[in-house]
């Protein structure tokens, strides 16, 4: 099922959780709603929903507007980050009470082979019989996500579905929802505030600021083309230095770089800490290290630039430094943006 | 034994089990010895007399009525005091629990006053054909006057607690209001309203004051169980006393052991090791 929203808006007393948001969402694709607390993207899922009304603005399920038809007839499939199983039932009591609520009337039987075949799908066989608090956090997730799925939802919708979880844990149930998304080939909606998990997971990334979609497109253009300093930063560690624009050349002491398309004036530009190198001789910046943390797979270099700035470099093992080393940090890319309000 | 975080278990436990025997255990204890002092004959027949069990099946009929009126009312009221905002909540939360302040008395009182046939409702019920005041509806009336709190009570912090996230969690599996209701959140808030009924009966079993002055105390008809009790103790016949006495303690007992038990049913979804 296609998904479409247009200019939908949403207003909780005087807050202004989304600002007319609109989006494509073709069938059978897995998109993520990716931005920090505080950016509407929870609230766009509640409303995708049915579980919040839009103040403004149309959703679409298909052809069909589905503004204003209430949750419990919209067909959709919602897992919540804190699992909301219904505590009282047992995993198979659970994953059947959609069934047995739906005005389609199903015989006992058929309701047993359909809890019997989504607890196989989720890989819980043995569980049916436990009770919510009998099982660990991740087995809860997927018990929430059998049920969303039993009722044949016509669109996936995921609320940080593994916010909850352990590291580890997290990053199986990742590559699970994967698989099984790919498995059933529903249209699925997840909202996250972990970049990590919306890139490692989704077809598509929506990056949203401030109740505004800031960027959007596959894992692979928001990460090599971010279009802000937000989505810049939001993405992963960048250091920040200011440079001056002149000529189409941004420069920082002692270093240059190509700044075509931008008037002459004060401009920041961004740096991936993987993106520089350290080097005891020019050229460079000039930078003295204040403290370096050593990881299994390289070195982090806290650096203090000649003009007072903070950066922060990944090194590969073998790069000599001490705190204290006076040398020169080298660019490899780097991206330069507009000065802006946001740093 | 294993060593606490807090200590002075052994302590406390001594202290708490003294207090509960010197309070507790031992009147009940004096009345049972008083009542066994009578002899299995005597005793059958003191509390099988007919003015005895007419007084049962008043005091009983009532608190069961009076309990299942506090039981819809009474979450109704904590649902209304949980899930809405309205101007005066905080002053109708505070009132709910009026009636465990005031003195039973005035509550009879004021509860025959009101409910008398020239009273402000008595007389409106009245033209109706009801009639409260001195029948066992005024029993009633006052039994659930004095435990409206207990469901209120118990019922509240439960409601509080309850995830939104579950109801929104049946709305999106296409749960009607209704469904919701009976499957969702009344299953959850069983234990709860057991708890409240159970302890809601056993104080509409045993209150006295509030019902004396509303139910015209006629032998046969409007007696409650425990003014019969104190009808024998001005009599001085502290046996029968004791052993009329015996019989609301043991119903008691037993209605609290029930309800305890099905709190346990209720709650054997929380056990952690699988059932």
């Amino acid at each position: 099922m296609k998904i479409r929203l247009d200019n939908v808006v949403k207003t909780f007393d005087t807050f202004r959780a989304v600002h007319g948001v609109s989006l494509d969402i073709a069938s059978g694709e897995l998109v993520a709603l990716l931005g920090p607390s505080g950016s509407g993207k929870t609230t766009i899922l509640r409303m995708v929903a049915g579980l919040e009304y839009a103040d403004g603005g149309h959703i679409y399920f298909g052809e069909q507007d589905a503004t204003d038809i209430p949750v419990r007839d919209r067909g959709v499939g919602f897992v919540f980050q804190h699992y909301a199983l219904f505590p009282h039932m047992t995993v198979g009591e659970n994953i059947a009470f959609g069934m047995k609520v739906s005005k389609v009337k199903r015989s006992k039987q058929q309701m047993e082979a359909r809890v019997a075949e989504l607890l196989r799908l989720v890989k819980l066989d043995n569980l049916g019989g436990r009770f919510p608090s009998q099982i660990s956090g991740g087995q809860r997730q997927r018990v929430a996500l059998a049920r969303a799925l039993a009722v044949d939802p016509k669109v996936l919708l995921l609320d940080e579905p593994f916010g909850a979880l352990d590291a580890n844990v997290r990053r199986d149930l990742r590559r699970w929802l994967r698989e099984i998304h790919e498995e059933l080939g529903i249209t699925t909606l997840f909202v996250t505030h972990d970049q990590e998990e919306a890139l490692d997971l989704a077809d598509r990334v929506v990056i949203l600021n401030e109740g505004k979609i800031v960027q959007e497109g596959t894992p692979e253009a928001v990460c090599r083309n971010p279009n802000s300093a937000f989505v810049m930063n939001f993405l992963g560690d960048a250091n920040r230095l200011g440079a001056t624009v002149a000529n189409g050349k941004a420069e920082i002491g002692g270093a240059s770089l190509e700044a075509a398309g931008f008037g002459d004036g004060a401009a920041s530009v961004y740096l991936r800490p993987r993106d520089l190198d350290w080097s005891a001789t020019e050229p460079g910046i000039a930078a003295t290290v204040t403290r370096v943390i050593d990881k299994p797979d390289g070195r982090r270099i806290l650096a203090r630039t000649a003009g007072g700035e903070q950066v922060e470099l990944d090194v590969p093992p073998e790069t000599v430094a001490r705190a204290g080393d006076q040398g020169f940090v080298r660019i490899h890319r780097a991206r330069v943006f507009a000065e802006s309000a946001s740093n | 034994m294993r060593r606490r975080v807090l200590p002075g278990l052994t302590l406390s436990l001594g202290i708490t089990l003294f207090y509960v025997g010197l309070i507790v255990v031992l009147p009940l204890g004096a009345l049972v010895f008083k009542a066994a002092s009578l002899g299995p004959e005597d005793y059958w027949r003191i509390v099988s007399s007919a003015r005895a069990v007419a007084s049962y099946r008043v005091t009983v009929l009532s608190a069961l009525a009076a309990t299942a009126f506090n039981l819809v009312f009474g979450m109704a009221l904590a649902w209304v005091l949980v899930r809405y905002r309205f101007p005066g909540r905080r002053l109708i939360d505070a009132i709910v629990d009026l009636p465990f302040a005031l003195p039973t008395a005035v509550a009879g009182i004021a509860l025959t006053t009101l409910f008398a046939q020239n009273g402000w409702f008595g007389s409106v019920l009245a033209e109706a054909g009801i009639k409260v005041a001195y029948t066992p509806l005024g029993i009633m009336v006052a039994m659930s006057f004095t435990s409206l709190p207990f469901i209120v009570r118990t019922v509240q912090p439960v409601l509080e607690d309850l995830d939104p996230a579950l109801e929104e969690a049946a709305q999106t599996l296409g749960g009607s209001d209704g469904a919701i209701f009976m499957r969702v959140i009344l299953p959850l808030l069983t234990p709860a309203l057991l708890a409240g009924v159970s302890l809601s009966f056993a104080r509409s079993l045993g209150e006295f004051g509030a019902i004396i002055f509303i139910a015209g105390n006629q032998p046969m008809e409007t007696e409650i169980t425990a003014l019969l009790t104190f009808i024998r103790l001005e009599e001085y016949d502290y046996q029968a006393a004791a052993a009329i006495a015996s019989v609301l303690l043991i119903t008691a007992f037993v209605m609290l052991a029930i309800t305890n038990l099905m709190q346990a049913r209720a709650l054997r979804y929380t056990e952690k090791t699988r059932a």
